[in-house]
């Protein structure tokens, strides 16, 4: 008789504990998303003058578009290292459906790419001259709308898993999927910019992130196993 | 229960890649204590059938059944390399630990004083070392190694030996797989040929298993 264990693993906890700790390691590509958005906020103005008029506004686009192309950095290592080194097999190990470790990857990957992006965006719309009464909007659209960002790219870094180029491949499969992402988003903070209610908007993008959060981890997870084969 | 023992069982398991079977059915039953052999030329399906033994793949007919997770030591070590080695079995640990503390089982596979390296630093032999070390500060009765001899030295392959040896001792049951070094053990060992389908010929059989 093999003795019972005396405390409950609780495998999602170490295994989002283990995640986070591999981006620390790693803080350079992790934080790679945040340095791009930048450069990016600081060209602009460089590239099409620093006039405000102009750059109030592109700016809710501009900031949006900076944190979607950011988004594809940090995607191509999401799970290949995992394939390489032999993890990613040992995720659907004896009757472990591999959820609780999805579900922690997924839940890192958004944390560590998504939150810097978050956090310092109304610094770079400040600098894009974006009204100072839509920047709550702003980060609101990013809360609601990055969760769909990484899950989309999610998605394709699973189906591109043992692709070779795959690179040229993900924004190719992730471009068309964020196309709503980006209206609403963009759309809700120019009508908050123009002192409008941009609730319609956000209640549009929210229905979208919500689909994505049911149906994605369904799609990435039965990727990931096909790569495995 | 009508089969009290059996710690992992297998009812004409079958595997197709475009269509064809790998291999030829297979049959097993592992009791504890005791070791099956796998044995079969290169490309015959050896890794594909222990991937399928330890629910990685899921098989085209036939079934698989098993009480207690099994540990599943690959060709891949499932070590990550930006962690130290202690860090590594510290997670391991988390999902479910045995008695053996980290130090012990570093010292049981040879890694002793190397602890605190980051496990990218480690050479092949020492990575495999590492990924053995996995199995002993995990508890379960069932060990599917494939390859478990792969870039090790005649030492580290007595180590494995070892390793097995005590792991059948305490009712342990395991199945590996090997082409060349045979384990040398006291304990029944069952061999089972892994015949590629085709009168022998790998051909039928995938070229990236």
């Amino acid at each position: 008789m093999p003795e019972p264990s005396s405390a409950k693993p609780r495998p999602f906890l170490a295994l989002l504990q283990r995640d986070l700790l591999l981006s620390i390691r790693r803080s350079g590509e992790t934080l790679l998303p945040l340095f791009f958005l930048f450069a990016v906020v600081i060209l602009i103005p460089l590239g099409v003058g620093p006039g405000p008029n102009v750059l109030s506004l592109i700016a809710p686009g501009m900031v949006w578009v900076a944190a979607l192309l950011s988004s594809l950095l940090a995607l191509d290592q999401l799970f290949r290292s995992d394939l390489q080194d032999g993890t990613l097999e040992q995720w659907f190990v004896g009757h472990s459906s591999g959820w609780a470790q999805l579900l922690a990857r997924l839940l890192s990957h958004w944390l560590v790419s998504a939150i810097p992006v978050i956090t310092f965006s109304p610094f770079a719309a400040i600098m894009l001259h974006l009204p100072v009464d839509a920047l709550p909007i702003l980060v609101l659209t990013l809360i609601i709308g990055t969760p769909a960002l990484s899950l989309i790219g999610s998605l394709a870094a699973a189906l591109t898993l043992t692709t070779r180029g795959a690179g040229g491949l993900l924004p190719i499969l992730v471009f068309p999927m964020v196309v709503p992402l980006l209206i609403f988003a963009t759309g809700a903070v120019a009508l908050a910019a123009e002192g409008h209610a941009s609730s319609a908007h956000l209640g549009l993008l929210l229905a979208f992130t919500i689909l994505n959060l049911t149906l994605m981890p369904l799609a990435i997870r039965a990727a990931l196993k096909l790569n495995l084969e | 229960m009508v089969i009290v023992n059996t710690l992992l069982s297998a009812r004409q398991l079958t595997f197709q890649r475009h269509g064809l079977n790998v291999f030829q059915p297979v049959d097993l039953a592992l009791n504890p204590g005791h070791a099956i052999v796998v044995q079969g030329s290169n490309g015959a399906g050896k890794t594909t059938l222990l991937r399928l033994l330890a629910g990685v793949l899921e098989p085209s007919d036939g079934e698989v059944l098993f009480e207690q997770d099994p540990l599943f030591h690959g060709h891949l070590p499932a070590v990550k390399g930006d962690l130290s080695c202690r860090e590594n079995l510290a997670f391991e640990r988390k999902l479910g630990a045995s008695s053996v503390s980290i130090a012990s089982a570093l010292l049981q596979v040879g890694l002793a004083g190397l602890g605190a390296r980051p496990a990218r630093s480690l050479s092949a032999g020492q990575t495999r070392r590492l990924g053995l070390a996995r199995l002993l500060v995990r508890t379960s009765p069932i060990w599917l190694l494939d390859e478990p001899y792969a870039s090790l030295d005649a030492d580290g392959c007595h180590q494995v030996d070892q390793l097995i040896h005590q792991h059948l001792e305490t009712g342990g049951g395991v199945i590996l797989s090997t082409h060349q070094q045979m384990p040398d053990l006291q304990h029944p060992i069952q061999y089972l040929a892994v015949a590629p389908v085709g009168n022998g010929c790998p051909q039928g059989a995938s070229s990236d298993a």
